[in-house]
């Protein structure tokens, strides 16, 4: 029986704390869409997507209104489109990024994701078309999102690949430059990318994933500060064990979302995502959450150390609370989603070094940086590289999220709007690693990849 | 899913004044919702008020119930939100 103390604790997270429902995103396959011309595949695309996904929206509002659940994002994830594509002959696969979006927009979802290319060993043909063709695709669309699995751990790092993405960074940015390079907002070069995540802009359908299947991607920072402002001064035990209880907590409303989505939409339920991630409102900042460690700003030292933790904890809390948590579960480090980071970043604690040590412990990487826009694409793909190796020598996700902003500097900032938000630039280091990106090969797999 | 029983909790936060349970009693009634249980507190100089209640056969998202208690809230000065009690029993028990 639930008691009055547990009602009022749930309404103060949906009233004051921000706990929401981030996204129920249906994975679709499209792998039956490939035929031999643009055409037939791209009505395909659209006739499948509009089939499987046409009560979506309908569904997350009626789960909302019956549970009083903020679901904030319906969207939809697909199979990578250079495998869908490989058969049509193509030199751009524009049109497929437009088909995309024309379904989304049918579909009434927030985005669609799966402009994706898996290259993490090397390039096939079609590979390579949808690399070169991720400018104009994210100029010419709105709801698509792309990414690129430059690398894992089992296969090391296609090192052409994260030179090809430095490239394709700066192009994105020059083809968007009208909206501020809003073009890379969607745009993210992976290592161990997972194959069920809901989050965008990484969200794409694996190959070894279900015809059809729903996942959720829960968020709850301000649940969790919230939860550590009643425990000030403790040690670091009864940390683990708050954040512990709040994540599961969080992480049962996602299942009880999922759950119910999935019998309605009669669609497999596959993963719930527990991430914390933030929002640029006030309160729903991972950065504060840090903060409430006891670190004056985010940034400041402590700060790996304390993400570490969180990130643990909550993973724990959450495998406690869904026996199928998967996606990236953990807690996000976007800077221009984030009130708390943008104020860090602002007032110089919190610098582009800083956050890639925070990558070794988060759940993602560098994510929704704005870098100057004359940073050189040898420089964003050393960026990229290091990130990479992070995570393929880590045995975890990382992911690069730059926005080299066409004309502005350090000092100046952009406004995305909505869920992206606002990015100061930061500094970038301007040391040349030219030489070392046009080596080109690949970096070999770490030895601990070999586990049979 | 569980096949539990259809329930819901309806809660009501903000100032106290004359008439705030006639007024919700009254349009709960209107939808045949039987309260089983009231209780309310102030908490952080917010009034709050739990309504324990059963549903019967009213299916909360394809009525219009939420929407009218949230008008009612409006004209009270209160914020008032109807929750099917699922969601307490995922969050609160293992």
């Amino acid at each position: 029986m639930i008691n009055e103390h547990e009602i009022i604790e749930t309404m103060q997270m949906f009233n004051s704390q921000h706990l929401d429902i981030r996204t129920i995103t249906m994975g679709i396959s499209l792998m039956d869409c490939a035929a031999p011309t643009v055409e037939e595949s791209c009505n395909r695309i659209y006739d499948k997507i509009c089939k499987y996904a046409g009560k979506l929206v309908e569904t997350g509002e009626l789960i909302s209104k019956k549970y009083g659940i903020p679901i904030i994002h319906k969207r939809i994830s697909v199979t990578p489109i250079s495998i869908v594509a490989s058969a049509c002959g193509a030199k751009d696969y524009t049109p497929f990024a437009q088909v995309l979006d024309k379904a989304a927009r049918t579909c009434g979802v927030n985005f669609i994701g799966g402009f994706s290319a898996l290259v993490q060993k090397g390039y096939t043909n079609s590979d390579k078309i949808l690399i070169n063709s991720i400018p104009d695709a994210l100029a010419a669309t709105e709801l698509v999102c792309s990414s690129v699995n430059v690398a894992s751990t089992r296969t090391g790092i296609n090192m052409d690949a994260v030179r090809d993405m430095g490239l394709i960074i700066k192009k994105t940015a020059e083809a968007t430059k009208d909206k501020d390079a809003l073009g890379c907002a969607k745009l993210v070069v992976f290592a161990n990318a997972p194959e069920d995540n809901p989050f965008m802009a990484g969200a794409f359908l694996g190959p070894g994933e279900p015809e059809c299947v729903i996942n959720v991607g829960i968020s709850g920072p301000g649940v969790v500060k919230h939860a550590l402002e009643q425990v000030r001064g403790k040690d670091f035990g009864t940390v683990a064990e708050t954040i512990k209880k709040a994540a599961f907590k969080i992480t049962r409303v996602g299942e009880l979302v999922a759950r119910e989505a999935s019998e309605r939409l009669k669609v497999p339920f596959g993963i719930i995502d527990l991430s914390l991630a933030p929002t640029p409102a006030v309160g729903d900042s991972v950065a504060r959450l840090l903060e409430e460690f006891g670190l004056e700003t985010c940034g400041t030292w402590g700060t790996t150390a304390a993400l570490a933790m969180l990130n643990d904890a909550v993973k724990k809390g959450g495998i406690m609370a869904s026996s199928y948590v998967g996606g990236l579960s953990g807690a996000f480090i976007p800077v221009s989603e984030d009130e708390g980071m943008i104020a860090a970043a602002r007032s110089g604690s919190l610098k582009l070094e800083k956050l890639e040590a925070m990558t070794c412990v988060c759940s993602v990487g560098l994510d929704m940086i704005a870098i100057p826009g004359d940073t050189t694409a040898e420089t964003i793909s050393g960026i990229i590289a290091d990130e990479m190796a992070v995570g393929t020598f880590n045995n975890k996700t990382t992911a690069v999220r730059l926005i080299p902003v066409p004309g502005k500097n350090v000092g100046d900032s952009v406004e995305f709007g909505g869920l992206l938000g606002t990015a100061p630039i930061m500094d970038v280091n301007r040391a040349s690693c030219a030489d070392f990106i046009h080596r080109g090969g690949r970096i070999p797999a770490p030895v601990h990849s070999m586990r049979n | 899913m569980n096949q539990e029983k259809n329930t819901a909790v309806v809660t009501v936060l903000g100032r106290d004044r004359v008439g705030i349970i006639a007024d919700v009693s009254r349009l709960l009634a209107d939808y045949g919702i039987n309260i089983n249980d009231i209780s309310q507190t102030i908490l952080d100089d917010i009034f709050t008020m739990v309504m324990m209640v059963d549903l019967k056969d009213l299916i909360i998202e394809e009525s219009d119930i939420s929407d009218k208690l949230t008008e009612l809230g409006k004209k009270l000065g209160v914020q008032i939100t109807i929750q099917h009690t699922g969601l307490f029993n995922a969050m609160h028990t293992i």
